[in-house]
């Protein structure tokens, strides 16, 4: 295949950025995505010129580390699939591929393609855990945890963790990333003592990141690689709601 | 070089008890004055970090992904096994232990693997504590499942996310502890040395990936857990940025490394498609259940549509040759059939490196709903990355590089020879002898974390004291200055060939001479080959770029220069262990049935390597092994 590629090509978070357009010979329909920008990359070095940077690791759709918008679409066009995991036989010869980074405020791009997406840890450190010290666990059979939430538990934690929901969303908004977690730990017997506490936390923490308010457009959920459900932002509407009004009435600041 | 094991004493059910009384402890007032780096955030070293950051000390921790949640551990699919005996099927301890030494072919140590099994059961215990999503049955109990041809079901699992959510577990106690302030986190930063202050680890010197700034970190004690050296063969199931970088720049400096040359092969990954592949993606083994693996008889069929090739015309190899275990036969077993095949040409898909993995008696006998429910998101995986059907024709797979059973060279402790340099996981070479078995590198990752460092480095500070190094020390300014030589040699040799064309040159020739069979002549064709394109690497490599920004290239050049090195290493190893054993198969050593072929007499001990300097060939030391409680055993797959 022979291609065109509109590459976003920013030096660092200051500079003003802009596309650059390359093009590509002799990739293979059965390459991924990212072997054929490998093979962008080869034929640049060849000629002294810098490569485009992009995140990658794992390159099997589980790490979360690849985050690219691939003609205005994040991961691409493919449902329910990771940039790593999406193949060039879903283009045609001769096809122009416009690739840029993820744009959200809260994910400054640090270079190229490659974002800053620490605003998401700061959002686990403030609440995405359940406390249980080394060394200090119960039989675990002792937590008897019904299929139906165990499994609704690793629908919501089956996240992971890339922001293209982020991307996506005209907000900026982190809701179902957030939604995520917290369905996740808040599901599981296990997480209830420090359910309220929880969302709280995170739910202030993604403000103060500056990611947007979430108005249901439900982008977030379609371009999810692992379709995660809108369902779970209800969830964490309704957990939230309760613990809002629980440190209310106690008057906790928490 | 002192290579003592520091085994305790007495039997073996009560030496870890034993010790962790008789070692010294860090009282609860005083942690605060002990500095620990921890470099790795995966199951190992995150957990290490956690755990270590709740006990009060002050932490750092470093990875070179964005987030400490990406490290390599996430990648792991089948599971987790701990000997609970939840499913009452016999398990035990014991039988736990002991299917881990047979499985390394009697090539580990006793005390440490007994250790890695009594330790399995606190695990789950602690994951379902944190609220890792086990899958369980209906009455809410925790399921299990048997894993890698293992007799009993003591194999736990999160869907076919195991790793994943065993991850985000310990990254969720490492967030909590990084939010309380006891870890401070260094993402994409990369271990580029060691520091050594009268003969102790006392730091380490990074490069931020994203400035490109080297700075030097200071501590009491260093614990390395960097994971597997896999990427050496350039494709491999490892993710991209795995690395021997770490552990080489500290055995440079006088650790010891283990066993480099047990590395083990994964009989069900997707085959290569062409030259542009960058990595090989692993297949659960759990597909070996219901499919059945065959080749043409005849190399003429080969190219044929596997469908049209009549029954009589195939050759199911593996229950050909092994028909009490069939298409279960243990890995290294399997993955050598394949290439054996393939090598007389009668390989299958692009490239004919391919044997098929065929589901159409399952889907007869059960239909194809049920093989849907077991397989379904892997054969959606395989159809994404190959554009085929596995319902309706048979799957390709062929071996791939998977796990590395050498490493950093340990005590009981888990502390190299190098006083203060601890090595964790994958890293270390302590458990798995010449070849592991599924489901235990999640096990022995989350064993060293959560349950042994915590206990052994206490020791080790208590001996050392607080306040036991100079932070002023010349040897850190020496060490950062070597770091910054190095770059800029890189950078400045300005040839014609990117690192990446070395990286899977140098990958081709340890698949081909020091791959899945091995051979004193295909090994001192490899001892010859690297040194060669080493040295081709040193005058014609071309680093685009600057050192102080975010540079891929850089990173990627740093470390296959290391691979460059190591894999010499590796094959030294090899050459030296003249017997077959685990996943290490001499083809001199073989059974009349092909099976590897052990010397006890000769080779019961773990071969350790000191560097020697530049262009010297290391130098080997013996750790002899000595099994107090088991007999050698020959297995037998038959
Ligand atoms: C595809 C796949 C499937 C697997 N499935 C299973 C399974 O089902 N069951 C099982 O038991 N095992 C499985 N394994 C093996 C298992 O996943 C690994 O052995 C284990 O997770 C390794 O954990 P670790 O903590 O030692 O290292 P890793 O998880 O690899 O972590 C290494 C860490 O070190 C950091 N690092 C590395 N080098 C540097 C450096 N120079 N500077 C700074 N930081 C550095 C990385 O950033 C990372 O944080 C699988 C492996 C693969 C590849
Ligand atoms: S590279 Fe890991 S998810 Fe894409």
């Amino acid at each position: 295949m022979k291609l065109t590629l509109k590459i976003w090509r920013q030096a660092n978070t200051e500079d003003q950025g802009r596309f650059i357009s390359y093009s590509v010979d002799d990739v293979s329909s059965d390459s991924s995505f990212l072997e054929m920008l490998d093979l962008l990359n080869e034929q640049l070095v060849a000629k002294g010129e810098e490569p485009v940077a992009f995140d990658h690791d794992c390159r099997e759709g589980i790490c979360g580390m690849c985050s690219l918008r691939i003609n205005g679409l994040a991961h691409g066009p493919e449902r329910a699939t990771t940039v790593c995991q999406l193949h060039m036989r879903s283009f045609q010869d001769g096809d122009t591929i416009t690739i840029e980074p993820w744009r959200a405020a809260p994910f400054p791009v640090v270079k190229d393609l490659v974002v800053d997406r620490s605003s998401f840890d700061a959002i686990i450190q403030s609440g995405g855990f359940i406390t249980a010290r080394t060394g200090s666990a119960q039989d675990a059979n002792s937590i008897l945890v019904p299929k139906c939430d165990a499994d609704t538990a690793m629908d919501a934690a089956a996240c992971i963790g890339c922001g293209a929901c982020v991307a996506a969303c005209k907000n900026a908004s982190a809701m179902l990333f957030v939604a995520a977690k917290a369905a996740h730990l808040n599901t599981l017997p296990q997480g209830q003592a420090e359910k309220d506490r929880r969302v709280l936390k995170m739910v202030s923490t993604m403000d103060e990141a500056g990611f947007g308010n979430c108005t249901n457009y439900g982008e977030c959920e379609a371009v999810c690689p692992k379709e995660i459900s809108l369902d779970f932002i209800a969830k964490l509407n309704r957990d939230y709601g309760k613990a809002s009004i629980k440190a209310f009435l106690s008057g906790s600041d928490e | 070089m002192k290579l003592d094991p520091n085994i305790p004493e007495g039997p073996l059910p009560q030496k870890w008890d034993n010790h962790k009384f008789d070692i010294k402890l860090v009282n609860p007032a005083n942690r605060r004055k002990y500095n620990i780096i921890v470099v790795g955030s995966g199951l190992a070293g995150g957990a290490a970090a956690a755990t270590l950051g709740e006990l009060g000390y002050n932490v750092s921790c470093f990875c070179y992904q964005d987030s400490p949640r990406r490290a390599h551990s996430i990648a792991a699919q089948g599971g987790i096994n701990a000997a609970k005996n939840y499913q009452n099927d016999g398990d035990s301890i014991y039988r736990l232990f002991y299917d881990t030494i047979k499985g390394g072919d009697f090539r580990s140590r006793e005390a440490n693997v007994y250790r890695l099994a009594q330790l399995s059961v606190n695990i789950i215990d602690q994951c379902a504590a944190q609220g890792v999503p086990f899958a369980r049955e209906y009455g809410g109990l925790l399921a299990n499942r048997s894993f890698g041809g293992a007799q009993v079901s003591r194999t736990f699992y999160a869907r076919g996310q195991t790793g994943q959510q065993l991850l985000l577990g310990a990254y969720s106690a490492l967030s909590r502890q990084i939010g309380l302030g006891q870890v401070k986190m260094y993402n994409r930063h990369e271990m580029l040395d060691l520091v050594l202050i009268d003969g102790h680890a006392k730091g380490i010197i990074t490069r931020n990936l994203v400035t490109g700034e080297i700075s030097k970190h200071t501590a009491d004690a260093v614990i390395l857990a960097t994971g597997g050296f896999g990427n050496a063969f350039f494709l491999s199931t490892n993710a991209q940025g795995c690395n021997v970088t770490a552990a080489y720049r500290a055995y440079k400096r006088g650790a010891g490394f283990a066993n480099p040359c047990f590395t083990q092969i994964h009989p069900t990954c997707i085959p290569q498609h062409g030259d542009q592949q960058s990595k090989l993606t692993l297949m659960s083994e759990s597909l070996r259940n219901d499919g059945r693996v065959w080749v043409p008889k005849r190399k003429e069929d080969c190219p044929k549509d596997p469908r049209d090739i009549p029954e009589g015309d195939r050759d199911y190899y593996l229950e050909r040759k092994y028909p009490s275990f069939g298409n279960l036969a243990p890995r290294d077993i399997s993955s050598r059939s394949a290439k054996e095949v393939c090598d007389e040409g009668r390989g299958v898909g692009p490239g004919t490196r391919g044997v098929y993995l065929d589901f159409s008696d399952a889907i007869k006998r059960l239909g194809r709903h049920v093989i849907e429910e077991r397989y379904g998101n892997l054969f959606d995986m395989y159809e994404s990355i190959t554009g085929e059907n596995a319902y309706e024709r048979p799957m390709r797979i062929y071996p791939a590089l998977h796990y590395t059973m050498g490493g950093l060279w340990v005590d009981y402790n888990l502390m190299s020879n190098i006083p203060g340099l601890f090595v964790l996981g994958e890293a270390n070479f302590s458990d798995h002898g010449a070849n592991r078995l599924g489901a235990s590198a999640l096990m022995q990752g989350l064993a060293d974390g959560y349950f042994v460092i915590s206990h052994t480095v206490a020791n080790y500070l208590a001996e050392v004291g607080a306040g036991s190094y100079d932070p002023a020390d010349t040897a850190f300014a020496q060490t950062e200055a070597q770091v910054r030589n190095q770059i800029d040699h890189l950078l400045s040799i300005k040839g014609a060939r990117s690192p990446r064309s070395f990286h899977q040159e140098l990958g081709k020739i340890l698949w081909e001479h020091c791959g899945m069979a091995r051979s004193k002549e295909s090994l001192k064709t490899a001892l010859e080959l690297i040194p060669a394109l080493r040295k081709e690497f040193w005058e014609d490599v071309r680093v685009v770029g600057q050192a102080k920004d975010f540079n891929q290239e850089l990173e990627r050049a740093g470390r296959v220069a290391d691979f460059l090195e190591f894999a010499e290493m590796m094959c030294h190893d090899a050459l030296d262990r003249d017997e077959s054993c685990g996943a290490h198969f001499r083809t001199e050593h073989q059974t009349e049935e092909g099976e590897a072929k052990r010397n006890d007499k000769k080779y019961a001990y773990v071969a350790v390597w000191e560097y020697q300097g530049e262009d010297q060939p290391p130098k080997l030391h013996k750790e002899p092994l000595s099994y107090e409680e088991v007999d050698f055993a020959t297995r037998s797959y038959k």
